[in-house]
């Protein structure tokens, strides 16, 4: 019906634009299109970033879109084994204390040439300082332009635990730590600690428009900024004297697409090479399509309930294990994940290293759940809020069905549900305001080390900073997992992180209810590109196989 | 006809003002805080609030800050945009081309393809072709257009593969912005690869055209065919063929003249439908134009963005309204003389 319908609706100089888009469509694949276009990756992502600059944000649409694009950090993980691999740092050195970290610069590392700034010398030791002082100092230049948060770095203690960066020559920095802490190399190797210009930064203080160091960036990275234009597109250039080998893409853009169903749309008809996210209801139909393929990959992350155990009759810990207990675990998994995650025992998803294998899953068991609220005193029940965000995130693609199938759980155990959403942005303010009873949300890990998983999320200082969604603050736990820090000893430090995880199962602040894979989907004449577990994607080795 | 374009001027000059105080009434009329509503400026210093007070006027009387409203207006200060922060003046100097382009390729079509097909309608009312055509241009003019833009797009886009789904142009293709309509920004970009850019836009342009046309397009038509029809009744005509002329002669000189007149009218009155449509087509193609920005900052309860878009897009609307009213009495002695 419809194609007779277009083919007369289409009229005579329809038939003319016909043949010119049949024109269009076979010269596109002409080798005179230029190098630009036919090697130019594009890159649909969900959201827009909120800042070109990755000390200032904590979320994973930015980190993906400017981190490993534009720019690089002193370390890198290596997305295999998890272990630490020079970048902009050749080699580094630690004291026997574990207080002092000295690195060697990698020499001839060029800044990104771009029609506003041009470097007049290479990477050195200033840039580090620079980097790392607007962190910390709050005399620093730029310390509180964009409002003075440093989400990740706040939550990770630094202005406590780093004393000073020095700069001792051009291509050597030391970093001088209050305490030891064997997380501090992995943090330096997150998306986060990416290396800025101080040359570029003196460059806009002198034209008074201090604001633009973290709108139009500069960086060592595979590619240079070109231009933004918000809720539309990021485009990129290929950085012509990047230190590494050159990125295979000339150029490469991020269409912003928030509508999961549009993304898939651009996906289909090759208006995107690569797709973010795609919704894991969707999963056949794409892998049922020849010409696009889904990669996936064990993602380290964890979705989580927390209770805000600050308020009662969350300050319980029985109460808590009851209401873990009443949940069906399984039937979340199928209908929220469709079966694309494993069921989480710990908060530290089974890659890691300090992983407590031997933590039973906790059963689902709504007789013992009653029991124990009997016994804490709630024989009858009671009445709270669960929180479900409103966006679809790694850890959890749909809070609010998860939020529904709780509902219909604790009903049976008499603990009457109510489900709260807010739009994000508020959502995340009053959470950090504690507003909440309990909320289903998550962690994405930024980095190997597994204080990653227990300091931004369950420590007292994170409680303070609002990042704890638990609003736990327990002495013993921050025993454990600062004393993890201090040595430098795996054994050890596994040890303690065994116990953390043995001590959290009995707390039960949280309880953790999945780990899930990371999916993308792209065209099958695109190669090359790893999803890293750790963090942002990058794109600067995606080969387009040009027909 | 002089004391005629300064009637209709002073019409245009009247509404004007009867929609500027609709939109500046609307600082007040929307919720939150009526500053905020008129700089854009979201967060206001108690320093600046004092300011920004007094060069607003908003301690003067209503009268006051509407004369202080139109200055700004005028000077080309309309305040910032809540979502972008950036200067909403500028904001739609860059969306409204876009807008501007796609409406006037559908119209285009609809002329191209809705007169003829009209006139041929006319010429046989009874006949097959006829029947065929008038029974298209209602299907045409009842379907809803995002259903129908839907179907071209699983047609084309989805099923084929021909014709991509969303924009003006690849995002891969870097055209500077010059004057915003995008075939004329290619020609002006100067790269060599201009053909390919153009190719590349026509294709994006397909499908949101043909879903915008189709509605003006089965206006024309129907209008088209009943003019002739109702020309084709008028003694002149039977004069003209008693005179001996064939039937193409007397469609060409006397009957399409006359039965176009009323045509031109059409197309004022259709505009707001027009610009109506383009707003849902451009959602759905995403194409950058001032219809999706507009339905954005209702979502984003951007507030000057939806002042400033309301008054330009009733000001656009009433002035094409204005345009072709004149238009068409330049063209028609008759109305000229009334």
């Amino acid at each position: 019906m419809n194609v007779s319908f277009g083919q007369i609706i289409l009229p005579a100089p329809g038939r003319h634009f016909l043949s010119l888009f049949l024109a269009a469509s076979l010269g596109a694949c002409q080798p005179q299109l230029p190098e630009t276009v036919r090697s130019g990756l594009v890159y649909c992502s969900e959201g827009s970033p909120e800042s070109f600059n990755p000390q200032l944000v904590t979320s994973g649409t930015t980190i993906d879109a400017i981190s490993q694009q534009l720019y690089d950090r002193l370390l890198d993980i290596d997305p295999q084994s998890g272990e630490l691999k020079p970048l902009l740092a050749t080699q580094w050195q630690v004291n026997d204390h574990g207080t002092v970290y000295e690195f060697t610069l990698r020499p001839d590392v060029q800044f990104h040439q771009t029609e506003y700034f041009s470097p007049s010398r290479a990477f050195n030791s200033e840039d580090v300082v620079f980097t790392f002082n607007r962190i910390m100092d709050k005399n620093h230049p730029f310390h509180y332009q964009g409002g003075g948060n440093y989400p990740f770095f706040q939550s990770v203690d630094w202005a406590n635990l780093v004393e000073r960066v020095v700069a001792t020559s051009d291509n050597t920095v030391r970093f001088e730590l209050n305490r030891p802490d064997s997380s501090f190399l992995s943090n330096l190797a997150t998306d986060f600690a990416a290396i800025l210009s101080a040359e570029y930064g003196a460059a806009v203080l002198e034209q008074d428009q201090p604001g633009r160091i973290d709108s139009h960036p500069v960086g060592t990275g595979p590619f240079r900024f070109k231009e933004y234009q918000k809720d539309v597109l990021i485009r990129y250039y290929r950085h012509k004297t990047y230190w590494r080998e050159l990125a295979k893409p000339e150029q490469l853009v991020f269409d912003i697409v928030p509508n999961n169903a549009r993304r898939m749309a651009k996906l289909f008809t090759h208006e995107c090479d690569v797709v973010a996210f795609p919704r894991v209801a969707e999963l056949g139909l794409i892998s049922q399509r020849p010409d696009v393929d889904v990669q996936e990959s064990t993602s380290m992350n964890v979705g989580f309930w927390a209770f805000n155990t600050a308020k009662p009759p969350f300050d319980n810990a029985k109460v808590r294990l009851a209401l873990a207990m009443a949940i069906n675990r399984e039937a979340i998994l199928q209908a929220v994940y469709f079966g694309y995650a494993t069921a989480a025992n710990s908060v530290l998803p089974p890659t890691s290293w300090a992983y407590n294998a031997e933590l039973p899953l906790l059963p689902f068991d709504q007789t013992q759940a009653k029991a124990l609220l009997a016994e804490a005193g709630y024989a009858n029940g009671f009445s709270m809020d669960i929180w479900a965000m409103p966006v679809q995130r790694l850890y959890n693609p749909n809070a609010l069905k998860m939020a529904e199938m709780m509902q219909a759980d604790l009903a049976q155990i008499g603990v009457r549900a109510t489900i709260v959403s807010y739009e994000w942005n508020s959502f995340r303010r009053k959470l950090s305001n504690n507003e909440h009873d309990s909320v289903l949300i998550g962690w994405s890990a930024d980095n190997a080390d597994p204080d990653n998983f227990f300091r931004p999320l369950l420590s007292c200082s994170a409680a303070q900073t609002g990042t704890n969604r638990a609003n736990w603050c327990d002495a013993n736990f921050d025993r454990l997992i600062s004393q993890a820090l201090l040595t430098s000893d795996q054994k050890q430090r596994r040890s303690y992180y065994m116990a953390a995880q043995q001590y959290l199962a009995e707390q039960m602040p949280l309880l953790s209810i999945a780990h899930s894979q990371r999916f993308q989907a792209l065209n099958s004449d695109i190669s090359g590109i790893d999803i890293n577990p750790y963090g942002g994607i990058s794109l600067a080795t995606a080969v387009k196989d040009v027909k | 006809m002089t004391l005629y374009l300064l009637r209709r001027l002073f019409l245009l000059v009247f509404v004007f003002i009867a929609l500027s105080i609709l939109a500046f009434s609307l600082g007040y009329l929307f919720p939150g805080n009526t500053l905020q509503n008129f700089t854009g400026l979201t967060d206001i210093s108690a320093e600046l609030a004092t300011q920004l007070t007094a060069e607003y006027r908003l301690d003067s009387g209503y009268i006051q800050q509407y004369i202080a409203y139109l200055q700004r207006i005028f000077s080309g200060d309309w305040g910032l945009s809540f979502a972008s922060k950036q200067p909403l003046l500028q904001e739609i100097k860059i969306l409204l081309p876009a807008t501007l382009e796609l409406a006037a390729y559908a119209l285009l079509v609809s002329f191209f393809v809705g007169i003829p097909l009209g006139i041929i309608a006319a010429i046989k009312p009874e006949g097959i072709i006829s029947r065929i055509i008038s029974a298209l241009a209602i299907a045409g003019y009842s379907i809803p257009v995002f259903w129908w833009a839907l179907l071209l797009i699983m047609l084309f886009s989805l099923g084929l593969g021909w014709l991509p789904t969303a924009g003006r142009i690849g995002v891969l293709y870097e055209i500077p912005h010059v004057t915003g309509f995008m075939l004329a920004d290619i020609l002006l970009a100067n790269s060599q690869h201009q053909t390919e850019a153009l190719l590349n836009a026509l294709r994006h342009t397909l499908l949101p055209t043909i879903v915008l046309a189709t509605f003006p397009t089965t206006v024309m038509i129907r209008f088209t065919r009943d003019s002739m029809l109702d020309v084709w009744e008028q003694s002149y005509i039977k004069t003209a063929r008693a005179k001996g002329l064939n039937r193409a002669q007397v469609l060409y000189r006397h009957a399409l003249r006359n039965a176009l007149l009323p045509v031109i009218r059409q197309i004022g009155l259709q505009f707001s439908t027009l610009i109506t449509l383009a707003m849902i087509t451009e959602v759905i193609f995403s194409w950058p134009g001032i219809g999706r920005w507009l339905i954005d900052s209702i979502y984003q309860r951007n507030y000057p963005a939806i002042q400033a878009g309301l008054l330009v897009i009733s000001t656009l609307v009433i002035s094409v309204n204005m345009l072709t009213e004149i238009l068409h009495t330049l063209f028609n002695p008759l109305a000229r003389k009334r």
